[in-house]
């Protein structure tokens, strides 16, 4: 499983990474992100890139 | 010459997600990063924001990972600039004079700002911000109580303005515009975000210019052309920037403004012919985007390196791989612009290239609180920038497309 931390310090709710991995990433009834945990390993690509597009670099991966 | 490595000249953002891009298309042999500054890649918008309010942070705070990918077969040759390329013998020269020869080459060497339009008199105090020792350099002269004069009032501009207020600067923001941010904003959101600076005590001298500085050895006053005269310790030069293609000069690529490159960001020649093997990504590319217009462009926003360097990423390993890139290279690069900004509690949020509107139209909230407008050129919606309300900003996301064009 990969490990995901978003940085809510850091969050500004651009909501960015929720096109890139909405399966991990939403916005909720009030703009505010919310997110999974844990996603498996065969989401690396979509989670880099979600990470990739973060305005505040605030998501972090590591693997379990 | 099979094991030169892919050279990638630019160790930045684009240059690193380019390299990411090889990677995960398959490409498994040598890297080497030629980079001018002596940072490994590292993430620039902080730099005019919390960088540069927060004593010492530095690389560490904004570097990008380097994921596994990227562990092994990649060498970093940093602090030299590349001086010169030779298109035939597939060569890059950098300032010590040693070449480096390579399989494929990436142009990811990025943009420089603009230097102060009068003469600086070799004073002190004047500054600029683009790289992390720019920053840091701006941030040791940023005390309370100093008067800060930042000319220019683009994103980087007013961005530094934000924080220089925040620590108790005195800042004026002299700009030739009309209001801020006029050119990417429009006037209406504009107007509002100096309403904002000006609530924060920015003090904004528009349609101005400067006419000279007063000063010996450091500035210590600038004078406008309107005749206003402003108390100056530290000047900020934002006035926008240019590409750094002056080592390509003489290589037959078109740098004309950047490098021009086609579909599969493929340089293109003065002569018209796309060379295979070199791309270039970043701030430093520019194409044409179908979802606006033909027109090729060289487009700054934050998120473009990234869609650069991972399109050239697939295409490096294909064509390095001995694939047919044309199918590739068919399906288009179209991708989406989009740029955000933090100032103080206003944080934006754009799609599209709202710098081509000739109106904005706002459409949904109150420009003084939470609020999201539409841009057009004629009827033709290119853009559109909110601050907050995400989710109806992140819906527009699949609105942009250019008509049909005869």
């Amino acid at each position: 499983m990969i490990k995901i931390t978003v940085d809510m310090d850091k969050c500004q709710h651009y909501g960015q990474c929720v096109f890139e991995a909405p399966e991990v990433f939403q916005l909720n009834a009030d703009d505010k992100l919310e997110y999974k945990a844990e996603a498996p390993d065969d989401m690396l690509a979509d989670l880099e890139a979600a990470a990739d597009v973060c305005p505040m670099q605030a998501i972090f991966l590591s693997k379990e | 010459m099979t094991d030169a490595p892919l050279l990638i000249v630019g160790a930045s953002m684009a240059g690193l997600r380019t390299a990411e891009g090889a990677r995960r298309a398959g490409y498994a042999g040598p890297i080497t990063f030629l980079g001018a500054e002596a940072h490994a890649p590292y993430n620039r918008p902080p730099l005019s924001k919390e960088l540069l309010q927060t004593e010492g942070q530095g690389h560490a705070d904004v570097a990008f990972p380097i994921r596994s990918a990227l562990e092994e077969g990649v060498e970093w040759v940093l602090g030299r600039a590349a001086t010169a390329l030779d298109v035939e013998r597939r060569v890059v020269v950098d300032e010590t004079g040693q070449q480096h020869p390579y399989s494929a080459l990436v142009i990811a060497t990025g943009l420089r700002p603009k230097p102060l339009p009068i003469d600086d008199h070799g004073l002190g105090g004047i500054h600029v911000l683009r790289t992390l020792d720019d920053a840091v350099a701006l941030r040791s002269v940023l005390r309370p109580g100093a008067n800060v004069v930042i000319l220019g009032s683009g994103f980087v501009g007013c961005e530094i303005a934000a924080t220089a207020a925040k620590n108790g600067a005195t800042v004026s923001v002299v700009s030739q515009s009309r209001v801020p941010l006029q050119r990417a904003l429009g006037p209406q959101l504009g107007a509002e975000l100096r309403r904002r600076h000006e609530a924060h005590g920015v003090r904004f001298f528009c349609g101005e210019s400067l006419f000279g500085l007063v000063g010996d050895p450091n500035v210590e006053r600038v004078i406008l052309t309107s005749g206003v005269m402003l108390e100056c310790d530290v000047l900020v030069v934002a006035v926008g920037s240019d590409p750094n293609t002056e080592w390509l000069q003489g290589s037959g690529l078109d740098v004309s403004d950047g490098v021009l490159v086609d579909a599969g960001l493929r340089a293109i020649g003065t002569d018209g012919t796309v060379h295979p093997e070199i791309f270039a990504v970043g701030d430093v590319a520019r194409y044409p985007n179908p979802l606006f217009d033909e027109v090729p462009r060289r487009v700054e926003h934050w998120n473009l390196p990234t869609e650069t360097g991972k399109r050239a990423g697939q295409l490096i390993a294909a064509q390095l791989a001995g694939d047919d890139c044309a199918p590739l290279v068919d399906q288009g690069f179209a991708p989406l612009p989009s740029f955000w900004s933090d100032q103080y509690d206003a944080h934006v949020l754009a799609f599209g290239m709202t710098y081509l509107a000739d109106r904005s139209e706002l459409v949904a909230g109150s420009l003084d609180d939470e609020c999201v407008l539409e841009y057009y050129r004629g009827d033709e919606l290119v853009g559109v920038c909110g601050i907050g309300m995400r989710s109806l900003v992140q819906s527009y996301r699949t609105r942009f497309a250019a008509p049909a064009r005869a």
